[in-house]
């Protein structure tokens, strides 16, 4: 990463933010509905693994807390509110939600609500991948209460033995929904429990993008070089609620203020401003940048745009008109 | 046209689509090395190769999982789950990912799987390895359920099953993989949807699927013989979507219906083809439709109670002399 790769990803890392708190807005203005899992305080860990990866050209999959990974992965930011507002512009057509964000042309292959679900669909992705001989490798990113489901388990152990390109990322907020993990959990630390799979892993700051990033550099050129499954523990915290129906009340005070001294943005922001790279104003001056583009492009586009016609409801339930359904072309 | 056994029609499926395309693969426990427990992946490890024929972990809901992610970029998985009763660990998979992923996606995503498993009441096997769980398959939306009662169906919907965009679950039977049927030598692909009519006839319908289409034939031969009643037996080898202009057809012919499953009788088969017969030909009926369905119980291991809790040919014949007032 040089000084430019940064000052990108500070105002890459800032968009994401300041979109996560826009969602916020419209979900109390009702124009969001269901589950509302927004990212803020996490940014380091997609920005800094996917600045290491390929974004676009790798297979990108994770759970419900998805909007800003198919962003980084090329998604039109648009498509995203658009879909947040159930519109037909969505990138899953307004038929998925905040929870199944799609968008195959960038390898962004979607948000999955079933908690550990998407562990054994990267493995299967790694799988294709390695059939047909591609440099990609797949990416799944999830959080660590994940790790208590058996697809945890059953993956790592498949992803091991058949040698599979997988990268499996772990979001350690510390909390799965709103559990803290040492009440729930055996070992805190999760790349400790890789150990049995007998798969390479790893821990680091998840705030600091610099070094989410050294540690991811290893991770992916271990995966793409055929070296088979890879799992790196990213340490951070979410400063919002599990989603938007939670009363955030099980958590310190003092823990609460620890980490939002470890805020990604005003972390590499300072070091920017430090080094000389930005200024102070050249910071404002983005901020305000960004939520210009994100009201005037990205909520407009998602407020204009036409609901889908109830008429379509079947639509996608089923391929159009396949032939097999029939008995084949004879 | 050969006569071959049911296991053998599904490993020339197989074969022919591994053959032809080498992204379809098959993965399951025991099916590579040991040859597959009803053998219907037998000889193909040595033919492909263990990077297509795949020994998995008993992981059920992990094998899947990774099946159905390998098919988001175009593998044609065709995955075995050894017993169906396995199968309800494998249905997060198979429900939350293989079947809603297109429709959640708005189209950009498709998981063509093939997941085959047999089910059934076989001999003594007792209450966890003798599930009937095609009722649970059929009611999600997204997936397509179809299910074979004989070799040349074996064949023809496990090659159409490969070969289609959509997951499909294709259930199986496992007293039935020995059972011989004529498969036509030229290669062919049986329609997903619709039903058949395995034999015509004018004064009731005899609804049946995989193996109760066999105990369907078997009372009509009786009821012509014995007591001068002419059964149409239709096959539903589709089961999800049920074939609702089949059904009519027939009933609106005959005018009484008798559904036979081998499943107990709530939310079964049975119940959705009544209240399809409701829905499209109520006024068509002369009597009350009848279903001959198994005791509501977990099969017992005893040999008398385990046949006395599923449906046999007699009770067919008995239940339609008792709609005719016999």
């Amino acid at each position: 990463m040089d000084t430019a790769d940064k000052k990108r990803l500070l105002r890459e890392m800032l968009f994401a933010r300041r979109f996560e708190e826009r969602c916020y807005e419209a979900y109390v203005e009702r124009k969001i509905g269901g589950f509302l899992h927004l990212y803020p305080g996490q940014e380091a860990c997609c920005f800094g693994v996917m600045e290491a990866a390929r974004p676009g050209h790798d297979y990108v999959i994770t759970g419900y807390r998805d909007h800003v990974h198919a962003i980084k992965c090329g998604t039109d930011p648009k498509a995203v509110m658009a879909e947040l507002f159930g519109k037909e512009t969505g990138c899953s057509k307004g038929r998925g939600g905040s929870m199944h964000i799609f968008d195959v042309e960038h390898h962004f292959m979607g948000g999955y609500a079933l908690v550990g679900g998407p562990f054994p669909l990267a493995a299967g992705m790694a799988k294709a991948i390695k059939m047909k001989g591609g440099d990609e490798i797949s990416i799944c990113f999830l959080g660590d209460a994940a790790n208590n489901q058996g697809t945890f388990h059953e993956s790592l152990n498949m992803a091991k033995v058949w040698n599979l390109p997988v990268l499996y990322v772990c979001e350690n907020n510390l909390y799965g929904i709103g559990t803290r993990i040492d009440r729930s959990t055996a070992v805190i630390d999760q790349y400790k429990r890789v150990a049995g799979y007998d798969i390479p892993a790893a821990q680091a700051d998840g705030q600091d993008i610099e070094k989410v990033y050294d540690a991811a550099k290893i991770a992916v050129d271990h995966v793409r070089s055929g070296k088979g499954p890879y799992f790196l523990e990213l340490m951070t915290y979410r400063y919002r609620g599990h989603s938007m129906s939670d009363s955030n009340a099980y958590r310190a005070k003092d823990e609460e203020r620890m980490w939002s001294g470890r805020d990604p943005i005003i972390l590499l922001r300072d070091k920017l401003i430090e080094a000389g790279v930005i200024t102070k104003d050249d910071y404002k001056a983005m901020d305000t940048e960004v939520l210009e583009q994100i009201e005037n492009d990205v909520i407009a586009f998602a407020e204009d745009s036409p609901e889908p016609k109830v008429s379509e409801l079947d639509k996608y339930m089923f391929a159009d008109n396949d032939p097999y359904v029939r008995g084949g072309q004879r | 046209m050969a006569e071959i056994m049911f296991w053998e029609a599904i490993r020339r499926a197989h074969d022919e689509e591994m053959t032809r395309d080498p992204l379809v693969i098959c993965m399951g426990e025991d099916i590579g090395v040991a040859g597959g427990t009803y053998k219907a992946t037998q000889g193909l490890y040595d033919k492909y190769g263990a990077e297509r024929v795949i020994d998995t972990p008993i992981s059920e809901n992990g094998y899947t999982g990774l099946g159905i992610g390998a098919a988001f970029l175009g593998v044609r998985p065709v995955i075995e789950i050894m017993s169906v009763n396995f199968a309800w660990l494998a249905m997060d998979q198979i429900f939350n990912s293989a079947a809603k992923v297109r429709y959640m996606s708005g189209g950009q995503l498709t998981a063509p799987v093939v997941v085959r498993s047999p089910g059934g009441t076989a001999h003594q096997l007792g209450a966890q390895h003798s599930a009937r769980m095609e009722k649970v398959f059929m009611g999600v939306a997204g997936l397509r359920v179809v299910t074979p009662s004989n070799p040349r169906q074996a064949y023809g919907l496990l090659k159409s099953a490969i070969r289609c965009d959509d997951p499909v679950f294709i259930n199986e039977h496992e007293l039935m993989y020995n059972m011989k049927g004529e498969v036509p030598d030229e290669e062919f692909f049986h329609p997903l949807e619709g039903s058949e009519v395995s034999r015509e006839g004018r004064d009731v319908t005899l609804f049946g699927y995989n193996i109760s289409v066999h105990w369907a034939l078997q009372a009509a031969e009786v009821l012509a013989k014995q007591h001068g009643i002419d059964a149409e037996v239709i096959d539903l080898y589709c089961l999800a979507p049920l074939d609702r202009e089949g059904i009519r057809k027939s009933v609106s012919k005959t005018h009484r219906a008798v559904i036979i499953e081998e499943a107990e009788a709530p939310v079964g088969v049975g119940s959705e083809v009544m209240a399809i017969i409701n829905e499209e030909c109520f006024f068509e009926l002369d009597a009350p439709p009848v279903r001959v369905s198994a005791e509501n119980v977990p099969i017992p291991y005893n040999h008398g109670m385990e046949k006395a809790a599923i449906p046999n040919p007699q009770d067919v014949v008995k239940a339609v002399l008792k709609m005719f007032g016999k």
